[in-house]
């Protein structure tokens, strides 16, 4: 499976020499170091790929690192929302990819163009070929926006369209074109794709907090505010659906379930929809569009997806316990691209980070791996600027709350959104660091 | 929250405030109490004029507090929502009284020497 170079004896002796001198240097450093030449290839440095990093130069001795991406900009995406309702500037959720990395790793600033999982080989875009023992493919998702008919990013922040997802500039776009809406008022309309997405809690969050901006501004009776969504409840846990559908009967939120935004006409403010009874048309004088997602086309290509689930979304085919290829047994997945039926958030990737580590660890050392990932995601559903819950749930779709009997899931708190404000970045941070 | 750990919340910590923030405040905050409790030791005594002056710094310093946590969380006193929340408001606003009763009081105690009550 991999290149061996430590004999048992060296490794223990190793482990022992490198606790000792930890004990000494890094009071923080739990874990023995393992020696290997492991050769391990990253996709994607965002925060599944950039925290993995930071704990595996920490756990091994020798491994040659290498991660791929493109990107110079990181994102801390849970902060979009924030950015798009005008309580914090485009550049809070800006830093660089290079900020993040440790010393100890290779970040090749190229996408992966072919995944050869058969050969284990990557071929970067600027035509290096990578040989790897392990791979761990984190390379996130892509945006969709062409699916939608008549709608392009240029758009974004004119004539009532936001999008947030596409980035912290058209984050910042979303609140001007959402501002003008809170001032003048009409008819809001709020989407969701039809396909899995990243955070499915946002498209809520948007929605609750354009609503409660408009009314604390007193303009709550001229305007409307509709949500439009594919699926058939309003949150993909039932509990938390049944909650958010009160909260809207709340707050006046209208509600048009399986509707399916295929296209816009910019110039009349209308958008079409398909539903199960046809095609339904909406006028609009805001709406936010959030197009279908799917993995990066390289995954696509590779074969690494799954054949029969997701055929036009393409995730990674992996088990959903320990995130390892079903079929590539040198291959995990991460974040976003994993095909997993939970997890397309920050908080999911802390939790997913440990499992691959000590996946890959324990393939190094040959010995079953320990750690797994029981679909842990967690949403600080915002419901009014001052307000959240602190929504956390499994595979299994049970509420798995961080601070059981102290902060209510389903209850609107302050505490809930003094933690999204406050310590939610700096979890995030820290995180990516390797040390949360 | 997967494992919470002292060592994880310093690190969100040093995230939130930058590491010489965080750490200067955390050595700051050693030395006022350092100082209360050397000048304790060192009077041998509460001198109950100082300690009336700091007992009355005790509100501005809980409103100090619970306006500072508002003012950069973008919340209103109308957002506290449930008993968790009134809970860590009157927290706030005690850890401000306490603290700066603390700091009055040593503040007197250093300038001024027993005899000159």
């Amino acid at each position: 499976m991999t290149k061996l170079t430590a004999s048992r004896r060296q490794f223990l002796g190793l482990a022992a020499g490198g606790a000792a001198a930890a004990s000494f240097a890094a009071p923080r450093e739990a874990a023995a170091q393992v020696a290997t030449n492991a050769n391990i290839v990253i996709i994607g440095a965002g925060a599944g790929g950039t925290a993995l990093a930071n704990r595996l130069v920490r756990r091994l001795e020798g491994a040659r690192i290498t991660l791929l991406d493109p990107r110079v900009d990181h994102l801390y995406q849970p902060g979009l929302s924030l950015v798009a309702a005008g309580l914090k500037p485009a550049d809070y959720v800006v830093s660089k990819t290079t900020d993040w990395l440790p010393r100890g790793v290779t970040l090749i600033a190229e996408a992966a163009a072919t995944i050869d999982p058969e050969a284990r080989v990557v071929e970067t875009s600027g035509g290096q070929r990578l040989d790897y023992d392990f791979l761990v493919v984190a390379p996130g998702l892509v945006l969709d926006h062409d699916a939608i008919e008549g709608f392009s990013l240029d758009m974004v922040g004119q004539n009532g369209i936001g999008a947030l997802y596409a980035g912290p500039q058209y984050a910042a776009a979303t609140w001007q074109a959402a501002q003008a809406f809170t001032e003048d008022g009409g008819i809001g309309l709020f989407t969701r794709p039809a396909t899995e997405m990243k955070c499915a809690g946002a498209p809520l969050k948007h929605a609750f907090l354009i609503e409660d901006i408009t009314r604390t501004a007193g303009n709550r009776g001229k305007a409307e505010f509709h949500y439009a969504a594919p699926q058939g409840a309003l949150f993909g846990v039932p509990i938390v659906a049944e909650k958010v559908r009160m909260l809207f009967g709340d707050r006046g939120i209208e509600t048009s379930m399986q509707h399916t935004l295929t296209a816009i006409d910019a110039g009349a403010k209308r958008a079409t929809f398909a539903t199960p009874d046809g095609t339904a048309e909406m006028d609009y004088d805001y709406i936010h569009i959030i197009p279908p997602q799917r993995a990066p086309e390289v995954i696509r290509q590779s074969g690494l997806s799954w054949a029969d689930k997701w055929t036009d979304q393409g995730w990674v085919e992996c088990d959903m316990a320990s995130l390892r290829h079903l079929r590539y047994d040198t291959v995990w997945a991460l974040g976003d691209v994993a095909g997993v039926p939970k997890g397309k958030t920050a908080a999911s990737v802390k939790w997913q980070v440990p499992v691959v580590e000590d996946g890959i660890i324990a393939a190094i050392e040959e010995r079953d791996p320990t750690e797994t990932y029981g679909g842990y995601t967690s949403c600080p559903m915002i419901t009014r600027v001052g307000r959240a819950m602190l929504i956390e749930f499994d595979y299994n779709n049970d509420l798995v709350p961080s601070f059981p009997g102290v902060i209510a899931p389903l209850e609107e708190l302050w505490i809930s959104w003094l933690m999204k404000e406050v310590a939610l970045k700096p979890t995030y941070n820290a995180m990516l660091r390797g040390r949360a | 929250m997967k494992d919470l750990t002292l060592g994880t919340l310093i690190a969100v910590f040093e995230e939130i405030f930058g590491a010489w923030l965080f750490w200067g405040m955390a050595v700051l905050a050693v030395i006022v109490t350092l100082a209360y409790v050397f000048v304790l030791i060192r009077d041998r005594q509460i001198s109950w004029r100082k300690f009336l002056l700091a007992q009355l710094s005790m509100p501005v310093g809980a409103i100090a507090a619970v306006w500072f946590v508002l003012a950069i969380t973008h919340s209103r006193l109308s957002d506290l929502g449930g008993p968790v929340d009134v809970i860590v408001f009157l927290g706030i606003a005690a850890a401000g009284a306490i603290g700066t009763a603390i700091l009055v009081y040593t503040v007197q105690s250093l300038i001024s020497r027993p005899s000159a009550d």
